[in-house]
């Protein structure tokens, strides 16, 4: 007993250590991002890689908010990830649950098709699908960022939500329908309770990829009113400098709504990790 | 309270038959046990009356009324799962009261059928609780309430007991029981448990291979079996059942020994059950054998002898038998208790 006390404090202390040093290599990014934002611009090059500048400030975000687009672009973000979320989970949640819970003709070739979606580098497609958005004349418009998000997410995220409904016993909605449920009903009071982890975890995903999107975005918006906030970024690089601090600062805000809405979900994502604990 | 009707039900996935020519006339207020081993299609029936699994062919009635496209919700029939399937989001009161809540039935009606029901549980002080803070027993109980507030037409029952240890499969076979006694509603009773089948049944239907084998009371099953997988199937120990060779007037056994018996044409097996073997000082009984292992449970023991070519007899008796291992006995079979299978494994009718 005693050696096993003994031990224990260098053990926590080691533990401590790397646990540490993990999270300050993850987390130094984030510092770094954070400390550039608050650095006037003639100490940025001037200080170099001093941990934090002799004078901080708050300029760099007054200008963002103020006297740039960026509320603009960060609008437009929001609607695109928020949409794309929605719209992804949706279409994911009835096709996993489809996927877990029925047979159908072809069920196999539709899971394989979507498997081989997920196969192509992106640069492959985005040439084709310029080509479609512009034919439908969606370019430049939220909507069609929307929807390529949401093709785009829609097969992983039905994986996902299958994995959750496959989670859930069978044994459950026959209940329901033996207690005098319809399968819809059923689906809605018994299934989606216990479902609303994997929609948390789906729409947190699906926010995430669509918020830090760039590519598509850079392709198919060109007109600063619908720039989403990633491609906005770019604008802080002219052809001869690049605004640092106003850049940062940019992108501590964009960090605000993803750690919200994991804020938000997390206690579903917690409990989506232990509901395999409780037993139907 | 109704009759079920099965006529001439099949089920096939494809090109497999899982199920065949099951023919059911279940009377009202019967309590049926479907027994068989695993895999010969009595879950998939209990499936098919409940309305899970839809019926390939034949005719299922409810009251004279047919039921084959009629869905789950509208037969009107409750089933306890060997899951339990209990609602894990809701708390006892609400999964009891599931059914009712779906029917848009108001809430004091709601709360005091849950009452009512969770006091004949004895679960009264636990209706707040979530399933997953109940034990095992609980749960089958929260399961069986969720059936009773329904007063359905008929319950179904899909081996409610087989998650819960040796000591509370008694004891809830005991309330069930107690259950069929009290409300008198038709029944029907999934188990591959023989000793489940037999304490419990008005009837009984040893399903195997997708077919039904025999359908009787219990006793019946275990006095006149209809063909060698059923002799087999029901009663513990097994039936020992060894080749013969019938000569008319007498079986032959293996080792030569001859038993009289005036109708035995046909015979190609005898069966007898461990309990209706006799033992004998050595050279004085029919068969001759070594006891191999020697069971003493106390009220009974068991005997595992090696009877020679007859090959390994099981002889079950009454109290402590002082037979050691190792010793050479004399075995005695009953005449009036012995089965005796033609070829095709078929009962042959015995007079006596």
């Amino acid at each position: 007993m005693s050696a096993i006390r003994q031990t224990h404090p260098l053990l926590k202390a080691a533990k401590a250590a790397a646990l540490f040093f993990y999270l300050a290599f993850a987390l130094f990014p984030l510092y770094w991002l954070l400390k550039i934002s608050v650095t006037p611009d003639r100490l940025i090059y001037a200080e170099g890689t001093a941990l934090w500048p002799e004078t901080a400030t708050l300029d760099n975000f007054r200008r963002i908010l103020f006297q740039s687009d960026f509320l603009s672009y960060f609008a437009n973000s929001v609607t695109v990830s928020l949409g794309t979320a929605a719209a992804t989970t949706l279409i994911a949640a009835g096709a996993g649950y489809a996927f877990s819970r029925f047979d159908f003709g072809g069920k196999k070739i539709v899971i394989a098709l979507m498997l081989v979606t997920q196969m192509f580098p992106l640069l492959m497609i985005i040439a084709p699908i310029y080509k479609i958005v512009a034919a439908v004349g969606l370019l430049n418009s939220l909507t069609s960022l929307i929807i390529t998000y949401t093709a785009f997410n829609v097969p992983f995220a039905t994986f996902l939500m299958q994995s959750f409904f496959d989670g859930i016993p069978k044994d459950l909605e026959e209940a329901a329908m033996m207690d005098g449920c319809t399968r819809f009903q059923a689906l809605r009071k018994v299934i989606l309770p216990l479902t609303l982890p994997g929609l948390g975890a789906t729409l947190g995903f699906v926010f995430t990829a669509a918020w830090s999107e760039l590519l598509f975005a850079l392709m198919l918006i060109s007109k600063n009113e619908a720039m989403t906030f990633p491609v906005g970024l770019l604008t802080f690089v002219s052809k001869f400098s690049v605004d640092w601090g106003q850049m940062m600062a940019a992108g501590v805000l964009a960090l605000i709504p993803s750690c919200l809405f994991f804020i938000f979900i997390q206690r579903y994502l917690v409990q989506g990790l232990t509901s395999g604990a409780v037993k139907g | 309270m109704a009759r079920l009707e099965l006529k001439n039900i099949a089920k096939r996935y494809g090109a497999v038959e899982v199920l065949s020519e099951v023919d059911l006339d279940i009377a009202d207020g019967e309590f049926l046990v479907l027994v068989g081993p695993s895999g010969c299609g009595k879950s998939t029936l209990l499936r098919m009356i409940a309305g899970l699994e839809p019926i390939t062919a034949g005719d299922f009635l409810i009251d004279g009324v047919r039921m084959n496209d009629v869905p789950p919700r509208s037969r009107d029939i409750a089933m306890v799962f060997q899951s339990y399937a209990l609602y894990p989001h809701m708390d006892v009161a609400r999964n009891m009261g599931f059914s009712m809540e779906i029917r848009g039935e108001d809430r004091s009606t709601r709360a005091d059928k849950v009452a009512a029901a969770a006091k004949t549980l004895g679960l009264s002080a636990l209706t707040e609780r979530l399933p997953r803070a109940l034990s095992g027993g609980q749960r089958q109980r929260v399961a069986m309430g969720r059936a009773i507030v329904r007063d359905p037409r008929a319950f179904l029952f899909d081996e409610p007991l087989s998650n819960l240890d040796a000591a509370l499969r008694v004891e809830m076979r005991l309330e069930i029981a107690r259950l069929h006694q009290r409300l008198g509603a038709t029944m029907i009773y999934v188990t591959h448990d023989q000793v489940e089948a037999m304490t419990l049944a008005d009837r009984i239907v040893v399903l195997n291979g997708g077919k039904v084998q025999q359908v009787g009371t219990p006793l019946e099953l275990y006095e006149r079996p209809a063909n060698r997988f059923v002799a087999q199937f029901i009663g513990s120990p097994t039936m020992n059942v060894f080749p013969v060779v019938s000569d008319g007037a007498a079986l032959v056994l293996g080792d030569g020994a001859r038993l009289a018996m005036p109708d035995c044409d046909g015979a190609t097996a005898l069966g007898v059950r461990p309990e209706h073997i006799d033992v004998a000082a050595a050279g004085d009984g029919l068969i001759d054998g070594t006891a191999d292992v020697v069971e003493r449970l106390g009220s009974d023991t068991n005997l595992y002898v090696n009877a020679g070519d007859l090959g390994m007899l099981t002889v079950r008796r009454a109290g402590n038998l002082p037979v050691r291992p190792g010793e050479r006995i004399g075995l005695h079979l009953r005449p009036e208790n012995l089965h005796l299978f033609d070829k095709a494994g078929l009962a042959l009718a015995r007079r006596a």
